[in-house]
């Protein structure tokens, strides 16, 4: 902490980056309590006095939704903390989110002239200092009940000229609300399948990485501003999207990622061998890690291994260390150099004792002698040969590099393929992939009908989703007002 | 009114009952064959029931349960004009109607409720069709729904294991029986998973095409956990977005057996201390 205030005496730009406090790894790994504790106000504004301010804005040309970074910093430098805030949510609506979930040192970070000395400006964190700041001070008090009345039918509101129907409330959906809710003639009505809102936010990120109170108070502010969400319903089964199309003068597809990959090796269907999301939803949504007070199971033991190298591989991994796990394994194909999570996630899950085994490949998974529960997993050596077409060094096995990996329980985090329960029951053109073809705009073959996210992407970010959301939502707009 | 209020409860036999629940959109868009997801509480998880039968002019749904764990015993203890604390559906595909001149349902314990909707849409849809229907149970204080089921079918068989209604034995001892003596087309029986495996051993030799609907755990019924997967012929499917009726001859039954017991222990635990705690409060 002295640290930060010499700097901010001296307040020279070429001063080193500020790290904001963690929690101790002892305590991070017995709770599910947010890692990152954020900059305080003083480390907030050394970093803010790093910002060399260029005319050039290269951090902003990063931003998949191209917030004007500059001059939200300098608003923390002048301490006009509800301005940064104003300017970010041009752009953004829930900074709070992103400054915590974006892989900055992709996007913004990566393109700061300071990032050629490795000093680049943390601006993820100043983004989650000023939305965290903002919204101390300020409370919303809108609770959406669990359970809807009746139909959706019955909430409509005829006094408004235009009904938007957006379909799931993850990233991409609640960006498209956001915009959307800042006109007063439109009435938004979400869709959510589970019983919570906030897709991903909710049910896949854990709560050591984005606590669940952060989203929910960007929920509630939605609904302040008027939003309707309609829990436990299935678009394509409780309600058609025809039917939508009737009571709807445009409709936004959200629906996110889909069914889980599996390695399609023998001994896959195992108990205790979870895909990640089916592990991450027990324990994130339906609150696994406090059974039995809450009903819903999850597998704990000693030995875990993951199968994966992505940000949901990390939550996984790191979530089984505090289901009280000995020893938690990280079997990835590449090497550590290529491994697609957020650096700080990499960085965390080292901290708190993951072991990494990269080059490594399972091929098999062995059984107890009941037949029931995982016991080992095989794997194979691997090495790196020319690159794939996702331009990555393509891994390729080492013919007799059989090995074993004792474990009591394996996740699967190897990505999803497309949900079809939505796309399935409706004439939207798919692509061969089954994720629906949209233009720049996300406006789909089916006029009035606009999709974003995962659903069209694949797997992706949270950002690139809001982005997206974004971008539809302005389509959506011009779209009502010629129509 | 929410959603989820429980507007009437029926005891079935001391520990299964029968619910109708106030659901206007399931009701309306609810086929044959599909189920639901529910949370009893803000404590609890999410189980897949099939819906029983359903009625879009009363917006209605019929859930039938037995106590078997946590969730169920739970939802045993609700009362009429309680609401659960959430509900989702209808969830999964919808039967399909394979014309056929004879058909045989059966059901097994708690498997009558899902088979009625099923004969009822075969009923109303292929009136040419001779519909049998077999129903099964431990005893005749378990079964239920004959009223209902005889309407639906040309004729009503019953076998108790213990011979205290029909014949004395199991479901497949009729079944066998029929498909010694006449011409079948088609199978669906519906049940635990030892009765819908028996029953598609006996119809195998007979080359008669058999359905069955599985009960797979799952957490959210929409392909996003895959905790659901079933192998069927040699592939892995999700209960939830490719099911629940599959094929019973491709099934891989121990595969099935063994899912399904997967979290065993902890659902003992907890069903252990929700069941003292019950003790403890009349005590």
């Amino acid at each position: 902490m002295s640290d930060s205030i010499d700097n901010k005496n001296t307040s020279t730009p070429s001063s080193q980056k500020q790290r904001p406090t963690l929690l101790p790894v002892d305590e991070r790994v017995c709770s599910f309590s947010e890692v990152s504790c954020g900059y305080t106000e003083d480390q907030a504004l050394t970093e803010a006095m790093r910002c060399l301010q260029c005319k050039k804005k290269f951090c902003t040309s990063g931003c998949p939704v191209g917030i004007d970074i500059p001059s939200f910093i300098k608003c923390i430098r002048e301490k006009k903390y509800e301005d940064a805030l104003g300017i970010i949510k041009q752009y953004n609506s829930f900074p709070a989110v992103c400054g915590r979930v974006c892989p900055q040192e992709k996007q913004c970070e990566s393109q700061c002239i300071l990032n050629k000395k490795s000093n680049s400006i943390s601006i993820g964190l100043l983004e989650r200092f000023v939305a965290d700041r903002v919204s101390a001070t300020n409370t919303s008090s809108i609770k959406i009940s669990n359970q809807s009345e009746a139909s959706y039918k019955d909430s409509l509101d005829n006094s408004k000229k235009f009904k938007v129907a957006v379909i799931g409330s993850g990233p991409s959906s609640l960006a498209v609300s956001g915009q959307l809710s800042k006109n007063s003639d439109i009435d938004i009505h979400i869709f959510e399948a589970f019983h919570r809102a906030g897709g991903v936010l909710v049910y896949g990120i854990p709560e050591f990485r984005l606590p669940k109170t952060i989203v929910q108070k960007e929920i509630d502010e939605l609904c302040s501003k008027g939003v309707k969400i309609h829990l436990n319903t299935v678009i394509g089964k409780s309600i058609s999207l025809e039917d939508l199309q009737k009571d709807f003068d445009a409709i936004y597809i959200g629906v996110g990622a889909g069914l889980p990959l599996f390695l399609n090796i023998p001994g896959e269907e195992l108990g205790r061998i979870f895909s990640a999301s089916d592990y991450l939803t027990r324990n994130n949504l339906m609150y696994a890690y406090r059974f039995p007070k809450y009903d819903t199971p999850i597998a704990t033991g000693d030995r875990v291994c993951v199968i994966g190298g992505g940000n949901v591989a990390m939550d996984a991994a790191r979530t089984a260390l505090r289901l009280k796990s000995k020893k938690v394994t990280l079997i990835y194909r590449r090497s550590m150099k290529e491994l697609p999570a957020r650096a700080e996630e990499v960085e965390h899950a080292i901290e708190e004792g993951v072991e990494f085994l990269p080059l490594s490949a399972p091929v098999a998974f062995e059984s107890d002698e009941e037949g029931i529960y995982v016991k080992r997993v095989k794997c194979i050596k691997m090495e790196l040969s020319e690159p794939d077409a996702s331009g990555r060094a393509r891994p390729v096995p080492v013919p007799g590099s059989e090995f074993y990996v004792d474990t009591d329980v394996v996740i699967v985090a190897i990505g999803s393929s497309a949900n079809p329960i939505l796309t399935s029951s409706s004439n939207l053109s798919l692509n061969k992939r089954g994720y629906i073809e949209t233009d720049e705009s996300g406006a789909t073959s089916i006029k009035g009908i606009w999709a974003g996210g995962d659903i069209v992407t694949g797997a992706a970010t949270v950002i690139a989703a809001m982005g997206a959301g974004k971008k539809s939502a302005r389509a959506i707009l011009e779209y009502l007002h010629n129509k | 009114m929410k959603q989820g209020t429980i507007l009437k409860k029926k005891a079935l036999s001391n520990n299964s009952f029968e619910f109708l629940v106030y659901a206007p959109d399931i009701a309306l868009s609810a086929k044959a064959g599909q189920f639901v997801l529910l949370i009893v509480d803000e404590f609890g998880e999410r189980i897949p029931l099939t819906i029983a039968d359903s009625d879009p002019k009363n917006k209605t749904i019929t859930l039938v349960m037995i106590v078997v764990g946590t969730s169920t015993y739970k939802l045993s203890k609700l009362k009429e004009s309680d609401t659960l604390y959430a509900l989702v559906g209808p969830l999964g595909n919808p039967s399909k109607l394979i014309p056929s001149k004879s058909v045989v349902f059966i059901g097994g314990g708690l498997g009558i409720a899902p088979i009625y909707p099923i004969a009822k849409f075969y009923r109303e849809n292929l009136k040419e069709t001779k519909i049998t229907t077999i129903l099964g149970a431990k005893n005749e204080s378990l079964l239920f729904w004959q009223d209902k089921l005889s309407t639906v079918s040309d004729r009503l068989l019953i076998a108790t294991d213990d011979g205290s209604c029909g014949v004395k034995g199991f479901v497949t001892t009729v079944l066998k029986d029929l498909l010694e003596k006449e011409a079948i087309d088609l199978v669906y029986a519906i049940g635990p998973l030892p009765m819908m495996k028996a029953c598609s051993n006996t119809t195998l030799p007979f080359k008669v095409s058999t359905i069955v609907s599985l009960n797979s755990l799952m957490v959210d019924g929409t392909g996003m956990c895959g905790g659901c997967r079933v192998i069927i012929d040699g592939k892995v499917k999700f209960t939830c977005v490719d099911g629940p009726e599959f094929d019973g001859h491709l099934v891989d039954w121990n595969r099935a057996f063994l899912r399904g017991r997967i979290f065993n222990q902890e659902e003992r635990c907890s069903y252990d201390i929700i069941v003292d705690k019950a003790l403890n409060k009349n005590n």
